[in-house]
């Protein structure tokens, strides 16, 4: 087949239109946060003194790094998905987060005794942290390598290690809902290592899942 | 040169999108030779036909068109795509090169014949797939012409034509 012809067929192709990508981007992260939700409240939900916690520093700290890594990741991504877009600042914002719990950490071990570091870095829930943050994050975690596969990453291995990123820090803003363990200290040890194990299965979906 | 290129290319895509079908055949004319161009320097060595990975452009250009942002520049979404599939080209025949981003842009060149990947792609879909997309791309007919000579309604000519290419672009350069 000539290229000639092959435009021929693309031409007469062309009615058929398929959704842009940036409000398929928004639909996708809309239903990722309705399964986050779903699997959320069916399993662990809130803790019950939700209300008092929330006028807690600590507490309320949890969501800003989440929340960070959530907005950050998703603008990355949208760019990652975008042949030809540029990323470098969104790389950049993705720094934001780890930068923000690493602030908190110093703070931490500043104003809490010694003694009690090691107490607070354990907690009492690192096996549920490890275990729901990748549970709410899958589902979430699938529709967003469905993505990139309707969009066009040319770094498929990146794209779907950010797509994992993004399914961690969804799930780690539903579940600090849920953790009693407030301080930085577990923040950063145990939501990392769940976070880092999506944003690893994701790697791996980029790899052999998102062809195009 | 470009500036115009550019402004011109991103015009014409947008009336695309907006269902015009000359300015796609067109713009597609266009890309064509400018990825052409694109492509034939950066493969210096044999291995690779460079026609196969213009094709290749096109196909992916045209079914991942709904990534294009159309307040953005389209020569960098077009190179990105180009840049990216001519990695994969070489990929397959297992040669790593690394391929300097497309800042410097191609000048148009025309079409060489020879046997294409394309066609193994094409005889790989089903039978009634790829009479429609033979029919109209091959022999050049239309969509009204092609219903009538496979008695089938333009529906279905449009339908297995959207699927046949989309299978194409997938399978496209697999084996």
């Amino acid at each position: 087949m000539r290229t000639e012809d092959l435009i021929k067929a693309l031409d007469a192709d062309a009615r058929n239109k398929a959704m842009p990508l940036g409000l398929a981007w928004w639909l996708a992260v809309g239903v990722a946060v309705v399964v986050a939700a779903m699997v959320f409240f069916m399993t662990i939900g809130p803790r019950p003194d939700i209300m008092p916690a929330m006028h807690t520093m600590r507490f309320m700290s949890k969501f800003v790094f989440t929340l960070a890594l959530t907005t950050s990741a998703f603008a990355l991504i949208r760019a990652l998905s975008t042949p030809g877009a540029a990323s470098r600042r969104a790389k950049l914002w993705t720094l934001a987060a780890p930068a923000l719990v690493m602030i908190a950490v110093f703070l931490e071990l500043f104003v809490v005794p010694e003694a009690d570091w090691g107490r607070r870095l354990v907690g009492s829930n690192m096996m549920i942290c490890m275990s729901f943050i990748p549970l709410i994050g899958i589902g979430p975690l699938a529709i967003f390598l469905g993505m990139l596969r309707y969009g066009a990453p040319t770094r498929p291995v990146l794209a779907g290690a950010v797509a994992g990123l993004l399914a961690g820090g969804l799930a780690a803003t539903f579940y600090a809902a849920h953790c009693f363990d407030d301080s930085p200290l577990f923040v950063a040890t145990w939501y990392t290592i769940a976070i880092a194990f999506l944003t690893a299965l994701g790697a791996l979906g980029g790899r052999f899942f998102v062809r195009w | 040169m470009t500036g115009k290129d550019e402004a011109e290319l991103s015009r014409l895509l947008r009336a695309a999108i907006a269902g015009d079908e000359r300015a796609y055949a067109d713009f597609l004319h266009r890309i064509a030779a400018l990825v052409r161009g694109f492509v034939r320097r950066k493969i210096v060595q044999g291995g690779v036909d460079p026609e196969d990975v213009v094709q290749e452009t096109l196909l992916a250009i045209h079914v991942k068109r709904h990534t294009w942002r159309e307040d953005a520049p389209v020569l960098p979404w077009v190179y990105a795509i180009a840049r990216f599939k001519l990695i994969d080209a070489f990929r397959r025949r297992g040669r790593r090169i690394e391929v300097e981003i497309a800042e410097t842009f191609a000048e148009p060149e025309a079409e060489t014949v020879s046997e294409r990947d394309i066609n193994r792609a094409l005889d790989g879909l089903p039978p009634s797939q790829r009479s429609v997309v033979s029919s109209i791309s091959v022999d050049g007919h239309s969509i009204g012409e092609t219903a009538v000579k496979l008695g089938i309604s333009e529906t279905a000519v449009r339908v297995s034509l959207h699927r046949g290419l989309a299978a194409i672009a997938k399978r496209f350069g697999r084996r």
